[in-house]
């Protein structure tokens, strides 16, 4: 220091000045690492070819018989869709109380299949059949009484044992917390679904 | 580096004796402080003398990790990330590269033995109270090492893309999306893509190789930087700072080397057997070390049936499924892992070793100890029935060991700690 104050013309060191420099030096150096660091933030997002590949995506239903599941995938994930017969239908109802959210309140579903079926048309529901708890794929347990005698039908989740009723609402007991996704979807034309998109647009 | 400041005499510094000595050794010196950082760090680096067998694991987790940089290096050049390629370039090294299976067998049992060494290392501090002041740092550096290296394994496993590597992501990367309001997005953000898939193989594979093991360096060198300046704390839990002869040297100290240098030494060759067994006889330890599902390629379609983590991470995963609510659930593991932070803090008892606490210090880290290796044993159980219910029990018994800790520490009866360490030559 004494060595700058002769070149500086002063006697005095203007500590004053030189503490506001520093935290002007410093805070502009902090904006900087920030906004730099966005680009490398951002190239964690979904890329363009990845976005691409989350088309909607069709089926052909006409084929799925009554009581059978079958599989298709939209955005990386396994779509179950279920063609119910009137006997499932029927014991999606009268567990209610078993439930942690009966009336899909809380659960990630488009309007069109906030109903106690969960679905646009009652025959057939269509789940993101990844498990609400830590994304497993639960599996079918459509027989009443297959898991324990008042089992009245639905998923089961081998990993950490959440329970699914046949609407994919979540029983009480499970580490789940919420129903199984119902993605948008909707049928352009009759026995073709079409996951992921609906009237509102593509998802 | 530590400056040597406690005495007069001064390391002997062949090298700074005489301008006259003149050769390749004082010139390199005068240049590069060998022979001062030799002598701070090692030849006149003072550790109590009464280490028994518990203080072998530090140098061992240090030996494991050159093992794993080794390996690890040497796998890097023929694996290859991506999902078409990373499961089939594994089985590659496996039955095609010259030694390969070796090579891929020590990388992979080293990970299980880095986690085995670490927990014996931790339990040490434990025991003697290595985490107390003037070692709250040391023990909060240690933590961090071991945080980066829960994130390095975790990483790891996902590189071959089998089936548990892909499944295993898929529940790890979820535990994100349970983190209110920000989770959805952050779950995208970490996987590049809407589910498990090529985008996140490579960036995992990227931090395992690249990020975290730089991490890893940094952190251990700090770790040992800071256990160079407080001293190592010993079976006693004295000081032995605190005892000097008239030369300024610690009483109850002797020389790292040739001292511990050579007695670590022995807990090489005796830890490089046990290795060789596993590679050799035991690669996949029964399932524990390498889970079967992963010898098949990664199947978005199909979940194994039963998915647990390697054993090193089922304790907090039985945490996590022991609770009926996926957000309860996440925060309480959470809160398990960090709970090992505020140790230092919550520990008010008087005596840093296990040797002079009474019976309520005992008992508890007995009842720890036991719930740690139950827990462990029930994350890798099926979540059903009794194996949930035990799961709860020894949660609660998990987390009572931390959260009473400042009342049973305070009110514990100590024994008198003596003024130099135990100690019975041979």
């Amino acid at each position: 220091m004494a060595d700058h104050a002769g070149v500086a013309g002063g006697d005095e060191v203007d500590l004053s000045r030189r503490k506001f420099l520093t935290r002007a030096t410093i805070a502009t150096g902090a904006v900087g690492t920030v906004l730099a660091a966005i680009p490398f933030v951002e190239s964690w997002n979904p890329s363009e070819r990845a976005r691409a590949a989350g088309v909607p995506t069709e089926l052909d239903i006409s084929k799925l018989d009554a009581g059978q599941m079958t599989t298709t995938v939209w955005r990386r994930s396994p779509i179950y869709v279920v063609r119910r017969t009137p006997d499932m239908v029927s014991r999606v109802a009268g567990h209610d109380a078993d439930l942690k959210d009966p009336g899909s309140e809380k659960s990630d579903q488009p309007a069109y299949a906030k109903n106690p079926l969960r679905s646009r048309n009652p025959e057939f529901l269509v789940l993101v059949g990844t498990c609400t708890h830590l994304g497993c794929l639960p599996k079918q347990r459509f027989a009443a009484g297959e898991l324990y005698p008042s089992w009245p039908g639905g998923f089961f989740c081998p990993c950490h044992g959440s329970r699914f009723d046949l609407a994919g609402r979540v029983f009480d007991g499970s580490p789940a917390s919420l129903n199984l996704r119902v993605p948008p979807y909707s049928y352009p034309k009759e026995h073709l679904l079409l996951v992921g998109a609906d009237e509102k647009g593509a998802a | 580096m530590a400056v040597k400041t406690t005495t007069g005499a001064a390391a002997p510094m062949p090298a700074s004796g005489g301008a006259a000595k003149s050769g390749f050794w004082p010139w390199l010196n005068k240049r590069l402080p060998v022979d001062k950082f030799l002598a701070d760090q090692v030849t006149e680096y003072y550790a109590p003398k009464n280490f028994n067998v518990w203080y072998y694991f530090g140098s061992l987790a240090l030996l494991v990790l050159v093992l794993q940089l080794v390996t690890g290096i040497f796998l890097t050049m023929f694996y290859k990330p991506g999902e078409t390629t990373a499961f089939d370039s594994v089985q590659f090294i496996m039955r095609e590269v010259d030694w390969g299976w070796l090579i891929r067998y020590l990388h992979s049992s080293g990970a299980s033995f880095f986690f085995i060494v670490v927990y014996l290392h931790m339990f040490r501090a434990f025991l003697y109270g290595s985490y107390k002041a003037p070692r709250e740092l040391l023990w909060l550096l240690g933590m961090l090492v071991y945080l980066a290296l829960m994130a390095e394994a975790f990483m790891g496993y996902v590189l071959p893309w089998g089936n548990m590597s892909f499944w295993g992501a898929q529940v790890i990367v979820n535990l994100f999306g349970t983190i209110p309001g920000i989770g959805p997005d952050l779950v995208l953000w970490i996987r590049g893509d809407y589910g498990i898939a090529d985008a996140t193989l490579n960036r995992f594979f990227s931090l395992h190789v690249a990020a975290v093991p730089l991490a890893l360096l940094g952190l251990v060198a700090l770790h040992l930087v800071a256990l160079h300046e407080v001293g190592s704390n010993n079976p006693d839990g004295i000081e032995i700072k605190e005892k000097r002869g008239a030369d300024g040297k610690p009483l109850d100290g002797i020389p790292f080397h040739p001292y511990y240098t050579v007695k670590d030494v022995v807990g090489v060759g005796v830890f490089l057997v046990l290795l060789a067994i596993v590679v050799f006889f035991v690669p996949t330890f029964g399932g524990v070390f390498l889970e079967a599902p992963n010898w098949e390629p990664a199947n978005p379609m199909s979940t194994p049936e039963h998915i647990a983590p390697v054993w090193y991470f089922t304790p907090f995963y039985a945490i996590l499924r022991a609770v009926p609510d996926q957000r309860m659930g996440a925060l309480l593991m959470l809160i398990a892992v960090m709970a090992f932070l505020f140790l230092p803090w919550l520990d008010r008892s008087p005596v840093k070793s296990m040797r002079y606490r009474g019976w309520m210090s005992r008992t508890a880290l007995a009842i720890f100890a036991v719930s740690f290796v139950v827990l462990g044993y029930l994350g890798m159980q099926p979540a059903e029935g009794l194996y949930v219910l035990l799961a709860r029990i020894f949660t609660a018994l998990y987390f009572a060991f931390f959260f009473l800790m400042p009342l049973y520490s305070w009110l514990d009866p100590v024994k008198p700690v003596p003024e130099r360490v135990t100690y019975h030559a041979h």
